[in-house]
């Protein structure tokens, strides 16, 4: 079955993007963080290598993902997202860490 | 009529300064990347539309975009930088291994004869070669591989490969820089490398005349005599008339021998330029006074260029490649520096004017004379 996710992402990648407010992405098995961010990167290749290292594939350190007011940063990126962010009811959110100018 | 393009790299976005031959009145264009800081940003000679930017983030890592306009319109392009095999490790500040990471682009210099080809100094230190175009890119690894990569340690600002000349006599040589390992040279289009250091001394190294560990902040060529190098190095202005075989220091009169920025004059090889910059850890200019020193010999005898430039209560920097020059006569120097100014003289460096300023810190200057 398909799923309509939506993805919230930090506003320097909307920008690189050429996107407005959120993202919806298709996604056919199972929902999970990895295979978001597979789907971001199909649609967006210019995202690339800007939330997760190309080699190590681990997320880049300042950014963190938060759904349904979870921290999901540092659960496996093969662990199903909360059933709502399945459903399109809430939306995984890729935010930058508060930090410096 | 002929027409000059800076491209200026700041700490948030990119700028692009056009105007005439005249160099009188300029339009800027920008901020592009608005946010990212903008390391670097050069030209193709072959194809002077064409321009590389490198974007980088501590959020979000390396971006790489082009231009095949002249800078009216970019895309993204490739910004996997994979080190071949298995990467190792070099030496940390604190002296014990850490592994090699890539971060970020410092410096791009595009081929001098094929369009498609464009060579990326990195950090952790690394050259890498796209031949399409910056879409993908393979790591020139026998620089890392010479031997003595294990040993190379960061510098205040990054383990960084910043300075790569391309020799436009012999397309099989290069050089390259490292802040802090020192100068290399490949006479074999980049498969074997050898350190190019004798006659460097730095006293804050356990052996002050070791072959790797100078801290060189940059190196300069002229196109017609590219067997004569001129570096400026953490302390001491250089010269090597061998291909850096052998170097000589050449600070002479300068007020401080400790700067980033060398270049040499557009039309006279033995007309070079430095600003000297009051150190160690203070990186402002001595006195507050904002002065080019040009030598017309190839070092040794130095003159302050002053008019225009500041001479009270000035304390910014000048960074290694915020230097450049146009091929227009009279030669036109450019720099800019982290207060936001960019400095311009039409007229080899006796008199100057901001052709911008407030901009972000300014991190590189190129210039491109179009005709």
């Amino acid at each position: 079955m398909n799923c309509e996710i939506r993805v919230e992402l930090p506003q320097h990648l909307r920008t690189l993007a050429g996107v407005r407010g959120e993202v919806t992405l298709e996604i056919a098995g199972p929902v999970t963080v990895r295979s978001v961010l597979d789907a971001v990167e199909a649609r967006y290749p210019m995202l690339c290598g800007t939330i997760r290292d190309h080699v190590t594939q681990e997320r880049r350190a300042f950014l963190r993902f938060f759904a349904c007011g979870l921290d999901l940063s540092h659960d496996s990126v093969d662990a199903p997202l909360p059933e709502p962010v399945m459903k399109g009811e809430e939306p995984l959110i890729v935010l930058g860490a508060i930090a410096g100018g | 009529m002929s027409k000059v393009r800076v491209l200026v790299g700041t700490k948030k976005g990119a700028f692009v300064l056009t105007s005439d031959g005249k160099r009188e009145k300029w339009e800027v264009s920008g901020p592009h990347f608005a946010g990212w800081e903008i390391y670097h940003m050069k030209g193709s000679p072959v194809n002077p539309e064409r321009l590389y930017a490198s974007q980088t983030s501590g959020w979000f890592g390396q971006v790489v975009q082009r231009s095949d306009d002249g800078g009216k319109t970019w895309e993204t392009v490739g910004n996997k930088f994979a080190y071949d095999g298995v990467p190792g490790t070099h030496q940390w500040y604190d002296g014990t291994p850490h592994p090699w990471e890539f971060k970020r682009v410092w410096h791009f210099e595009p081929s001098l004869t094929e369009a498609e080809t464009v060579y990326a100094g990195a950090e952790d230190a690394a050259l890498f070669v796209s031949k399409d175009g910056g879409q993908n890119w393979e790591e020139l690894s026998g620089l890392r591989g010479h031997g003595s990569g294990p040993h190379w340690a960061p510098g205040a600002g990054g383990m960084c490969l910043h300075t790569i000349i391309l020799d436009p006599k012999d397309a099989k040589r290069m050089y390259i820089a490292i802040s802090a390992a020192g100068a290399f040279r490949t006479d074999d289009g980049g498969a074997t490398w050898k350190p190019i250091n004798r006659g460097l001394r730095s006293e804050h190294i356990p052996d002050p005349t070791a072959e790797v560990g100078h801290c060189v902040h940059h190196i300069a060529m002229h196109p017609s005599r590219p067997g004569v190098l001129f570096m400026q190095k953490h302390w001491d202005v250089m010269r090597s008339d061998d291909a850096g075989d052998t170097w000589r220091e050449v600070s002479g009169n300068l007020p401080t021998d400790f700067g980033f920025a060398i270049d040499v004059h557009a039309h006279e090889p033995e007309t070079i330029y430095v600003v000297p910059i009051k150190s160690d850890g203070e990186h402002f200019p001595p006195e507050g006074k904002l002065r080019v020193y040009r030598s017309r010999s190839g070092g040794n005898e130095w003159e302050a260029l002053t008019k225009g430039l500041p001479q009270k209560d000035c304390y910014v920097n000048v960074l290694r490649d915020a230097m450049a020059v146009d091929t227009l006569d009279k030669c036109g120097v450019y720099f800019g520096t982290t207060g936001g100014q960019v400095y311009a003289s039409s007229d080899c460096g006796d008199s100057w004017m901001p052709i911008v300023r407030d901009l972000p810190a300014v991190f590189s200057v190129e210039v491109q004379t179009l005709r």
